[in-house]
């Protein structure tokens, strides 16, 4: 503080302070507050409002116990989630080192690039095109069967499968380069001694990679099962009705149930949820919020 | 136990560049060995060619006689401590020392009591719980030592791990590693580009330009008896006077430099009319008193340009009549007046035997950036 008022003197700090407090005031902490006082109240009519009905009430987050078919998808999201930060980290461990400690220069900066360009597709694009892939009439079908493999087009998008592959590919980005980034601090050399003192390869990057690479680790995975637990794009377009994902229901609730209040509370427990698999992983890896933040 | 390592006719090349050229020098079994040479002589890929980080273009790198080609440096004899060390930073200091019997799978009981022996043989006895970031540049040094030394190798090779210490700490740990080679018998191989640490430390010395092994001896022997231009101006200090020869006769030389007629060894192939360099160490000049000035062999008139007083030698700088810079490092004697001051002139000069006739091939080093 006292440096930015020696920086920009008083009048500049007042903006720059009110600025940002406006824009965390009332454009993130209101609305969320508001999203709260929603969850525990009833649904009501209008004209209900304000009667002795509107009242502060548990119900909207007791729903969620009561019904087993949404909490069964509850949890059925949290472990796919899991499962697809866990693939996701497989397919871009390998994809991180490479561009930290084996291309590097040029040859990193443009798999950098290789990597981002799908990203200037949009989201729903992307999706639409492994719904495509994916298909009975689709190219892996067609290979599959050219092939010999299998002799009817079978699908794909039964099941989590296509969800899961959506996903992992739809979050690759967000969790290689805090791997990346991680990873390229590490001196070559600790690999190399490592090496020299007769470790194999998976024992160098146990006791060497990974270790210095935790903080990347754990950033990757919060922000890859934050996304895959709160997507909506990916399990509506590529998901069957038997794998429905959690926030198709609150997205139901919301839109198809007119229950905002009910909506409120599905999404707050949503919310919890992530703020538990942010701690829990920090806990794991014994990374602290600081250390993510570099 | 400790194994010789053969360079058989090793050349090294990236694409067109050769970084070794056709090295080929035996390394006895717990010898202390350095390669010598200016950054980017090719001394460094030496190094990795000898631990298995690279594989030569050409030649073979033998270790107890054994040919090494496609083994990778965790299969060799071989371990090598990095320029910084590389220690790590995520493991205490006994799990750094006891990471290779890890990975050899040792138990962790035997491990630490290794790693607390090794501890004891750098002299640092008790901090094996420590954290690295705990340590100082000379205890870092010691357990990367430490931790090189506790699988055993046959041959330890060391990149300059003593660039990163300050000039005292630097100079404690000379001895210190030269006593640790000796006490253990292993064969170290030694990289650096400080001439007064090789020379300190090894039983020989390979000096190296340009990816080319240009002498391998004894420091004393590169010293007194450089055989190219580029080592007798890379090891120590030395004054060059150009010239051309005007006779060889009885292995010394008579050389007509811009000082003058002067006579000193010949080295191999100098022949009458020659272009050489004369090379003549600043402690082997000696300042002629006048009464002899007119009967001195080698005798060379300059104007003195700097004196600088450093207790047991004056440092002085010199100008010959023919511009030639030299320089003279002078004995204090203690008794009487300084010897001659700025701006006076004065005659110096040096016995035959004391100084050496090489062919000029336009490769010698200058003579300043050796004391880097």
């Amino acid at each position: 503080m006292t440096t930015l008022l020696r920086r920009y003197g008083w009048p500049l700090t007042a903006v720059i302070v009110l600025l940002c407090a406006w824009w965390v005031v009332v454009m993130v902490v209101l609305p969320q507050l508001v999203m709260v006082d929603y969850s525990f109240r009833p649904n009501l009519l209008p004209r209900e409002i304000g009667t002795e009905k509107d009242v502060w009430t548990l119900a909207n987050y007791k729903t969620l116990w009561s019904n087993q078919i949404h909490l069964a998808i509850f949890f059925k999201t949290i472990w796919a989630s899991c499962l697809v930060t866990f693939v996701t980290f497989v397919v871009c461990y390998p994809i991180a080192y490479y561009m930290a400690q084996v291309a590097r220069g040029p040859k990193a900066g443009l798999f950098a690039v290789l990597l981002v360009i799908p990203y200037w597709v949009n989201e729903i694009l992307r999706t639409f095109a492994w719904y495509i892939l994916l298909s009975r009439g689709g190219p892996i079908n067609e290979a599959l069967m050219g092939l010999g493999l299998i002799a009817e087009p079978i699908d794909l998008k039964q099941g989590d499968l296509g969800v899961i592959l959506g996903m992992v590919y739809a979050y690759i980005l967000f969790m290689v380069f805090p791997l990346y980034t991680a990873m390229e601090s590490l001196d070559r050399n600790q690999i190399e001694a490592a090496r020299d003192l007769g470790a194999s390869i998976p024992r160098i990057h146990w006791r060497v990679v990974i270790p210095h690479s935790k903080p990347g680790i754990a950033t990757g995975c919060i922000m890859t099962f934050m996304l895959a637990a709160g997507s909506y794009a990916v399990p509506a377009l590529l998901g069957s009705p038997g794998s429905r994902w959690f926030t198709e229901i609150i997205y139901n609730w919301f839109f198809e149930g007119g229950d905002w209040p009910q909506g409120s509370a599905y999404a707050f427990i949503l919310l919890l949820l992530c703020l538990g698999f942010i701690l829990l992983m920090l806990k794991l890896f014994k990374v602290r919020l600081g250390d993510i933040a570099k | 136990m400790s194994q010789s390592v053969d360079l058989d006719h090793v050349t090294m090349r990236f694409g067109d560049f050769t970084a070794v050229r056709d090295a080929h020098l035996t390394i006895n079994g717990g010898e202390f060995f350095s390669f010598l040479g200016p950054s980017g002589c090719g001394k460094t890929t030496l190094l990795r060619l000898i631990s298995g980080f690279m594989e030569p273009t050409e030649g073979v790198v033998r270790i107890g006689g054994k040919d090494m080609a496609g083994l990778g440096p965790n299969k060799r004899p071989t371990t090598l401590i990095f320029q910084n060390l590389a220690l790590f930073p995520l493991m205490s200091v006994a799990e750094n020392i006891a990471f290779g019997l890890e990975v050899r799978g040792v138990r962790r009981d035997v491990r630490r009591k290794r790693a607390d022996a090794l501890l004891d043989l750098v002299a640092l006895p008790g901090i094996g719980d420590k954290k690295v970031a705990e340590l100082s540049g000379g205890q870092k040094q010691r357990v990367a030592i430490a931790r090189a030394l506790a699988v055993e190798p046959q041959v330890l090779l060391l990149d300059e791990p003593l660039s990163a210490l300050d000039l005292k700490l630097r100079q404690h740990m000379r001895s210190e590693l030269r006593a640790l080679q000796k006490r253990t018998g292993v064969t170290f191989v030694y990289i650096t580009h400080d001439q007064g640490e090789a020379l300190a430390m090894s039983d020989r010395v390979a000096v190296m330009d340009v990816g080319r092994i240009e002498q391998v001896d004894t420091p004393e022997r590169l010293y007194d008896a450089p055989v190219s231009p580029f080592v007798a101006g890379f090891v120590g200090e030395n004054n060059r006077f150009p010239g051309r020869v005007v006779e060889v006769l009885d292995g010394l030389a008579c050389v007509e430099t811009a000082a003058g007629r002067l006579v000193a060894r010949a080295g191999a192939g100098v022949k009458t009319g020659d272009a050489v360099l004369l090379f003549a160490r600043p402690e082997r000049l000696r300042l002629v008193p006048p009464r002899e000035e007119a009967v001195a062999e080698n005798r060379i008139p300059v104007t003195v340009t700097d004196r600088a007083f450093e207790g047991a030698f004056a440092l002085y700088t010199l100008r010959t009549e023919g511009g030639t810079p030299v320089t003279a490092h002078l004995v204090h004697t203690g008794g009487g007046d300084g010897g001659p001051a700025v701006g006076e002139r004065a005659v110096f000069a040096f016995r035959p035997d004391e100084a050496i006739v090489l062919p000029d091939d336009g490769r010698a080093a200058p003579a300043q950036e050796a004391a880097e």
